[in-house]
């Protein structure tokens, strides 16, 4: 059982949804987003997803990709985000940590070698978005015999005839994405994603938690409600790039939060 | 035929899309079914004689294949070397090899029912060979091209807009070649269903590298029987010479050659203003590492830490940070040399082969001009030289006189 297990374990005994956030590593900056993670779980934010900045983020809109170049303006390094990662363990040793990125800053450091910094640190699972199931033997088996999760994007591309292959060495929980496009794009309608995430449910036992497209309470708790849970991401990103105090930002999280959890 | 217990290098990739340890399949799980469904299609097109005879006949007069295969005698008595011949790939339409592999894969978007047509470009000229074969096609065409691009090229940029094209300037992280790649991967994941993305080089997820390379090979393959015509049965080149960016106009030169043991191989990247620790260079294979962008594996210009760099180059269609997966292979097994030519070289070789074969290049196959003008002195004059002239320098004039100091406001 790991740290994710056991929440959806909890959630699902006092029968609630999974309330998921994304926030960029070092955005703006290491202290600031620090100050943010920490504050997350007090927010009502049931698993954190901690987004590794990339240079080239294919799968992002113009929200992350600006987050994630300010992480980099600001000297953040994946040493720096796993020093992050550390920090927040020493005060919190039960909610989940997926780190979130693409795959070349975890190649260039050497699979072996990131998970066991990455385990050390106390991570939990990863979403690498570049690395579908034909890629599995790169880093998904490897981190699966490391104890981390590895969590698989599912889209509405991701026919039934695709759909095992793309379960098969999945963890944790599914992320459906709820779109075909890229983070911080069109609302997801809930009446669409309802039937996909139902489709996903039966082919697998595990949480379908559904991400892209969510900004608002009210869209967390439609979304939240026709599945295990959401994600939101842009829509906090947002507003940490626009230079809201911590306290704000951690207002908003809280409202999103309760959006999911009232579903 | 080849070494080391291969029996061919002519059998890649593999099912994963694998050059070794290169290539691959890394995007999103969003495009993962269409590469799939591409990689089908492609298969069945490869063995299809009315995919082919379509192409034929477009090349033949649309394009205007066969290029010539031009012996220079005035640049071969300059060097006092080897013989030196010219693939004229610069006199095709549209000026350059780029279209070669855009009438292969806009006739497969055909037959694929996709009425939307996605590009990338730097310096242009893959953008303005996708926006005329769409425009001969009456199909919408949407090029992707770095606000800094848009800027330093801006008669391509009218070119595709007058061929009824719509150029996005890119803005999102530095505005160039690689961002560009990165929007068009973006529009291409949001709108899946109706578009087909038309790559211009041998990069990007598997079937792509395979793709354009066979689209390209044509080259190849007619330098096979033009010198054989020229020089005798059975001739083969004693070495082929092209520039690299991506490498789709070298692979397309060099790929029917890799099983003649005899046909020295050699790719010209861009050594910008030198090869050294300052990377103002795109010399991914002499001065980058193995990582993975765009959907494959490959050398990359990167820092420490996996973040990716900026090339730099005087040409803007070298301009690019990694080098197809193929190349990558080729370089790793020994099978082909890679060599790095700086902006100052190139611009020397540029103007040399103006004033001595009334040939203006682009900057681009001077780069793998210059290679020639340094290994053929030192070659004896029966040694035969085949260098692909991949574009003209029409489009370059402006940047040439720039750094010649010449004033060009009329």
């Amino acid at each position: 059982m790991t740290r994710i297990d056991d929440t959806f374990a909890r959630l699902k005994s006092q029968g609630k949804k999974a309330f998921v956030a994304y926030i960029m590593g070092g955005d703006p900056d290491e202290a600031t987003s620090l100050a943010v993670m920490k504050g997350l779980p007090g927010a009502g934010v049931d698993i954190i997803e901690l987004g590794m900045p990339f240079t080239d983020p294919m799968a992002d809109g113009p929200t992350i990709q600006a987050a994630g170049q300010r992480a980099l303006e600001g000297g953040m390094t994946m040493d720096r985000v796993l020093a992050m990662v550390r920090a927040f363990r020493d005060g919190d040793k039960t909610t989940p940590i997926v780190l979130m990125g693409y795959y070349n800053p975890i190649y260039s450091r050497g699979v072996d070698r990131f998970l066991k910094d990455a385990t050390e640190a106390g991570i939990d699972g990863l979403i690498v978005v570049d690395l579908p199931p034909e890629e599995d033997d790169e880093l998904c088996l490897p981190a699966q015999k490391a104890g981390l999760n590895f969590i698989r994007l599912a889209t509405p591309t991701t026919d039934d005839k695709r759909l095992p292959k793309v379960l098969q060495n999945t963890s944790g929980f599914v992320y459906y994405v709820s779109i075909t496009g890229i983070t911080g794009a069109a609302a997801a309608q809930a009446a669409d994603v309802a039937p996909e995430v139902a489709r996903i449910k039966r082919s697998t036992d595990l949480p379908v938690i559904v991400g892209f497209g969510i900004n608002t309470p009210d869209s967390a708790r439609s979304i939240a409600g026709i599945a295990d849970g959401c994600v939101v991401g842009s829509a906090i990103v947002k507003d940490i790039g626009e230079g809201k105090p911590v306290a704000e930002v951690l207002t908003k999280v809280a409202a999103l939060a309760a959006g999911a959890h009232s579903a | 035929m080849a070494e080391d217990g291969v029996n061919s290098f002519m059998t890649g990739p593999d099912e994963a899309g694998r050059f070794g340890l290169f290539g691959g399949r890394f995007v999103s799980e969003t495009l993962m079914p269409l590469i799939l469904e591409l990689e089908a299609r492609y298969e069945h097109a490869k063995t299809d004689p009315t995919f082919w005879a379509e192409m034929d006949d477009l090349w033949k007069h649309y394009v205007g294949r066969p290029s010539p295969l031009y012996y220079a005698p005035r640049l071969t008595e300059h060097l006092g070397g080897a013989k030196i011949y010219l693939k004229r790939d610069e006199l095709n339409h549209t000026g350059a090899h780029k279209i070669n592999n855009v009438l292969g894969q806009i006739i497969l978007a055909r037959r694929m029912g996709k009425t939307r047509i996605i590009a990338e470009t730097g310096a242009g000229q893959h953008g303005v060979a996708t926006a005329t074969v769409c425009a001969k096609f009456g199909l919408k065409c949407v090029v992707y091209m770095g606000a800094h691009d848009v800027e330093r090229q801006a008669p391509n940029v009218f070119r595709m807009r007058l061929l009824g094209a719509e150029v996005i300037p890119v803005t999102s992280g530095r505005g160039t070649l690689k961002d560009a790649m990165n929007d068009a991967l973006r529009d291409w994941v949001t709108n899946v269903r109706d578009t087909f993305y038309c790559i211009g080089t041998v990069a990007g997820p598997h079937p792509y590298p395979a793709m354009v390379r066979d689209f390209q090979s044509i080259i190849g393959k007619e330098v096979r029987w033009q010198l054989a015509e020229q020089e005798g049965e059975g001739r083969l080149p004693d070495t082929v010479v092209a520039a690299i960016g991506g490498g789709s106009n070298a692979m397309g030169l060099f790929y029917p050659f890799l099983d003649d043991p005899s046909v020295n191989i050699i790719g010209v990247e861009a050594g910008g203003k030198g090869v050294d620790d300052r990377m103002q260079h795109c010399a991914s294979l002499t001065g980058g590492r193995p990582g993975v962008l765009h959907g494959n594996r490959t050398y990359l210009l990167q820092d420490g830490d996996g973040q990716i760099l900026e090339g730099f180059s005087i040409s803007a269609g070298l301009d690019y940070p990694g080098i197809g997966p193929e190349h990558a292979w080729l370089h790793d097994i020994g099978r082909a040399q890679y060599v790095s030519i700086t902006d100052a070289e190139a611009l020397e070789a540029f103007q040399l082969c103006c004033k001595l074969e009334g040939i203006i290049p682009a900057l681009e196959p001077s780069h793998a001009l210059a290679h020639v003008m340094k290994i053929a002195p030192t070659l004896p004059k029966d040694h035969i030289i085949v260098m692909n002239m991949c574009g003209r320098g029409d489009k370059d004039i402006f940047t040439v006189a720039r750094h010649l100091g010449f004033d060009m406001k009329i």
